[in-house]
């Protein structure tokens, strides 16, 4: 039992959350002191927001270690790794618990706040607070103090050993019991992008903190329009990792997770979606107050409302509100009351702080002309926060049904059964309009503008993208109506910003971010609505079986039954299963299932004969490679008029623990669509198949046979001496005879064996092809005539059931996210530049 | 009347049309009755049932078929009133399906027989880890 290292990453969290206290106390200290005494304070704040930083990082290095060194004894190791996790998902496994992810929030944003601490020496003191006082709410997450009297439990510690997690017989037979492996990392995780998906995105999480510390902090100081420029780069920064995330995420869903596309409108997903939104709102205000002095009090409202529903969002996964809704949200750790006392906390104090200063905020009456450019900016950010308020209305509906029964009240309220087409009917509507505004915003760019002027520049940008629109709707023959519109929109968008951009250019191109981010934002529209619009399953099942004839006609089945070797037709492709593999872990390709014999150990397996991958030789015979036991890859052949058009490798992971089988798409992509294939039930080998009755042939070494209608070749029958570790006498009699079944194109081996023991015992170890569904048993020998008799069983040939999707135009979509970024990151650098210049 | 008027106008009108059209599109949690109630009324909203799978007094899964080619399945739920529905649902069964605790079918009543478009399955344990497999 390792306690120390559990004892001192407990400590560690304590000290985090107390010095995170002593921190924002000092800070708080700094601001209201007399200016002599006000920097002892901030070198006391500094002093214990450092030891903080210190302890954060001791918190993780202890966990990590944890994890790192298989400790089985502590639940988190225990629950989250195993002794064959490789090395790269060691870091996965950090994160994939609550408490990991709580921790990497808070590493965040404590090296935020150093890097604040050191460039904002304006700013420190209020902004500090704030941090401090976040950073404290969130480390009391990871507490796990019981407080003695009110018999409370404060947060949920990672470092809680198995036995006090887990109520198991076996620990009060033997209480230092540690399990010899962990239970593994959940194998839907086991992928790089859960390597490099939560960190982005906690990291976005954590970058929305500076623009609300600097928003209260103004409020707070009464300096009410300067924290909008160093609030305005962190925002920037914040929506482009932040947008990056949840891009992140909608690609893994995509690529691995097997929901069906990148975004199912889940109640999770729409948690991040929402602050998103508002966040790009407010940078749009805070843009407009930059150039205009108006929109202040809009960009107040909104800094506090980004935060705040970024509270609101943890509350939603965390508190397990939502395990009736999602798929995907966190188990309730019992941490409900302190994440709702953590969103209220800010909330409310927030809005008083708001309401206090309310009245002292600076207003322009000036009405803002139809004109201006301010005017479509705000007609913009109006326009995403209904659109967030949209998707946020009906995600509460769990939180809704909490509320009235907690007034004793009943709900039945359940969301929209149709998640992805509810929200596409409202979010397409919504997407027009911000198409459309921000297309004509554009033409504003320089100042103000008369409406003849208008008329002239706005015409040619109008006329080409109605030419564009004609031609995509030609080819695409998009004819639903609510599609033209949104086409035609993101066109528009499109266009008139590359109008912009051509002009900005020639100016000065580090201001082109605004225009390249919109042209994003079109793009992405554009892929959004062709690979979810017009995504249609391609796989249907055209046997024309019914499973029930009470049913209605329309009951179509999306799922196609491929059995080995025997061709389909799918989307104008031949398609063809080809077999079940493996796949070597240190070396590329896939190995069929025929070719390796298992060992003792299931990670090890070692090859039949050489085994080539795609004309290249990859494994020598005889080599003992590393595998996955847990994957198998389907190989799936897909020919267009004879030719191989592609290979894909859909993977099965089988984890009982997990629950059951989890399948992984392949995707063959094209520059215009793709064509996303995955198993929908593979073959269940636990069951026994029920195999045909024995038959019994005799034949002669190189006498051909038939078995399930293959062509079969007894080659040779030898003497052996021992049989996976088992080592014969020579009184024993034991032989493997040598049969080679071709089928249609690879020809496969039998090796039925044959033992005499000790003169009297008969043993019979029969041999498989699986891929043929042909089982082989070498039943006796017959010296006298020089015959063999061999006992034949036949299966059902192996099979696999698949569905199969087209997603036209996703490359525009993955296209239009770059752009965006980069769009966002020229944005961000420009901002940066000026609050340097200013604060220098 | 300002221009601001008429923009903060235009919003509230949009917020409680997404309020209406929220309530409108939420579904809800019933009773097979319920269910086939509304459909025989010519409602044709999906709705969802909570359930439980028909068990024999050993635990195993009655009224579970398959269909000859595996490409869909249909099983007896019993909801929370004890009422006991054949359930459709086009996709191959999966396999984690016989060890759900309960089951949330999403879908409405075509004539006599409940057609899930979904399935939502709670199974005891497929975060949580509630026994130690006492790796030996």
């Amino acid at each position: 039992m390792h306690y120390f290292i559990g004892d001192l990453g407990h400590l560690f969290v304590i000290a985090s959350l107390v010095t995170s206290l002593i921190s924002a106390v000092a800070y708080w200290q700094a601001n209201a002191a007399s200016p002599e005494k006000k920097d002892q304070w901030l070198i006391n704040a500094r002093i214990s927001f450092y030891l903080h930083s210190t302890a954060v990082l001791g918190v993780v290095i202890s966990l990590f270690v944890i994890i790192y060194q298989h400790y089985f004894e502590y639940h988190y190791a225990y629950s989250h790794s195993s002794l064959h996790l490789p090395g790269e998902y060691m870091i996965s496994c950090f994160w994939e618990g609550q408490e990991g992810s709580f921790l990497l929030w808070i590493f965040w944003q404590a090296l935020i706040g150093i890097f604040l601490i050191n460039t904002q020496r304006k700013w420190e003191a209020p902004v500090m607070v704030v941090f401090g006082l976040v950073q404290a709410f969130l480390a009391s997450m990871i507490l796990g103090v019981v407080i003695p009297l009110i018999n409370i439990k404060l947060g949920s510690s990672p470092f809680i050993l198995l036995r006090d997690a887990i109520d198991d017989p076996i620990f009060k037979l033997q209480p230092d019991f540690i399990p010899k492996d962990g239970s593994g990392l959940n194998p839907l995780l086991q992928n790089y992008w859960m390597v490099i998906h939560p960190p982005t995105l906690f990291l976005g999480f954590a970058l929305t903190l500076p623009p609300f510390a600097f928003c209260i902090a103004g409020l707070w100081q009464k300096k009410y329009s300067e924290w909008i420029k160093p609030a305005l780069p962190w925002a920037l920064l914040g929506a482009a990792i932040l947008g990056l995330g949840i891009l992140m995420g909608g690609y893994w869903a995509y690529e691995t997770l097997n929901f069906g596309g990148y975004w199912n409108w889940d109640p999770v997903e729409n948690a991040v979606y929402v602050p998103w939104l508002i966040l790009i709102a407010s940078i749009h205000t805070m843009i407009i107050y930059k150039n205009s002095l108006t929109a202040l009090k809009s960009s107040i409202i909104l800094n506090i409302a980004v935060f705040v529903l970024i509270l609101y969002s943890t509350f939603l996964t965390r508190s397990g509100i939502l395990g009736d809704a999602s798929v995907h949200s966190f188990t309730d750790l019992g941490l409900s009351g302190q994440l709702l006392i953590y969103m209220l906390f800010f909330t409310v104090a927030a809005i008083i702080l708001a309401i206090i200063r309310w009245k002292e905020i600076p207003t322009s009456e000036k009405e803002a002309s139809i004109y201006s450019r301010e005017f479509w900016i705000f007609l913009g950010a109006t326009t995403l926060c209904l659109m967030g308020f949209q998707v946020l209305l009906p995600t509460s509906i769990p939180v809704y049904n909490s509320f009235i029964e907690l007034f004793g009240g009943e709900s039945n309220l359940a969301p929209p059964a149709d998640q992805i087409g509810f929200y596409s009917r409202f979010q397409l509507w919504f997407g027009v309009l911000v198409a459309l505004i921000s297309g004509t915003g554009q033409f504003f760019w320089w100042k103000r503008m008369e409406k003849d002027k208008l008329i002239k520049e706005i015409i040619p940008p109008i006329l080409i993208s109605l030419v564009v629109f004609a031609i995509i709707i030609l080819i695409a023959k998009v004819y639903e109506p609510s599609y033209l519109v949104l086409t035609l929109a993101g066109v528009y968008l499109i266009v008139s910003n590359l109008n912009v951009l051509a002009s900005v250019t020639k100016v000065n191109a580090s201001l082109s971010g605004g225009a390249l981010a919109h042209i994003g934002v079109g793009m992405m529209l554009i892929g959004v609505l062709f690979s979810s619009g017009y995504s249609k399953v391609v796989s249907l099942n055209n046997t024309g079986m019914l499973i029930s004839k009470d049913l209605p006609t329309e009951f179509n089945r999306d799922n196609l039954l491929l059995f080995v070797n025997e061709p389909r037709t799918m989307a104008g492709y031949e398609i063809e299963f080809l077999g079940e593999r493996v796949e070597p872990r240190n070396v590329n390709g896939y190995v069929s299932k025929n070719d390796i014999d298992l060992t003792l150990d299931p990670y090890k397996v070692i090859a039949r004969k050489d085994i080539e991958f795609k004309g290249k030789k990859i494994l020598n015979a005889k080599d003992t490679f590393e595998i996955n036991p847990e994957n198998t890859f389907y190989e799936i052949e897909l020919r267009k008029d004879g030719e191989v058009a592609a290979l894909l490798f859909p993977r099965v992971q089988i984890n009982p623990a997990m629950g059951g089988f989890i399948a992984s798409p392949d995707i063959k992509r094209n520059i215009s669509r793709d064509l996303y294939t995955h198993v929908s039930l593979p073959m269940n080998r636990e069951e026994e198949p029920e195999w045909s009755e024995l038959e019994e042939v005799r034949v002669r070494i190189n006498q051909q046979f038939f078995v399930n209608d293959y062509v079969a070749v007894l080659e040779e029958v030898t003497r052996i001496y021992e049989y996976e570790g088992f080592t014969f006498t020579d009184e024993d009699v034991a032989v493997k005879a040598k049969i080679k079944v071709t089928g249609e194109r690879d020809s496969y081996y039998a090796e039925p064996v044959f033992v005499i023991k000790d003169k009297t015992q008969v043993g019979r170890i029969s041999s498989e092809v699986n891929d043929l569904g042909v089982k082989i048993t070498l039943l006796n020998i017959h010296p006298e005539t020089n015959e063999f008799s061999l006992g034949l069983n036949t299966r059902q040939k192996d099979w696999v059931i698949i569905k199969a999707m087209e997603k036209p135009l996703i490359n525009i979509l993955w296209l239009g996210t770059g752009v965006l970024m980069v769009g966002f990151s020229m944005a961000l650098v420009r901002r940066f530049r000026e609050f340097k210049k200013t604060s220098s | 009347m300002k221009k601001s008027h008429i923009i903060a106008i235009v919003v509230i009108a949009a917020c409680i049309g997404i309020i209406i059209a929220t309530a409108g599109d939420a579904s809800t949690y019933v009773s097979f009755d319920q269910a086939y109630q509304m459909a025989s009324t010519g409602n044709k909203t999906q709705i969802h049932v909570v359930g439980d799978l028909k068990k024999d007094a050993q635990g195993n899964i009655i009224g579970l078929e398959k269909s000859q080619d595996n490409l869909s399945f249909s099983f007896l739920l019993i909801d929370e009133n004890g009422k006991e529905q054949k359930v459709y649902y086009n996709e191959p069964m999966p396999p984690d399906f016989a060890r759900s605790e309960k089951v949330v079918v999403i879908g409405s009543y075509q004539n006599n027989t409940f057609l899930a478009n979904k399935i939502l399955l709670k199974c005891p344990s497929k975060y949580q880890e509630e026994k130690i497999n006492a790796g030996i």
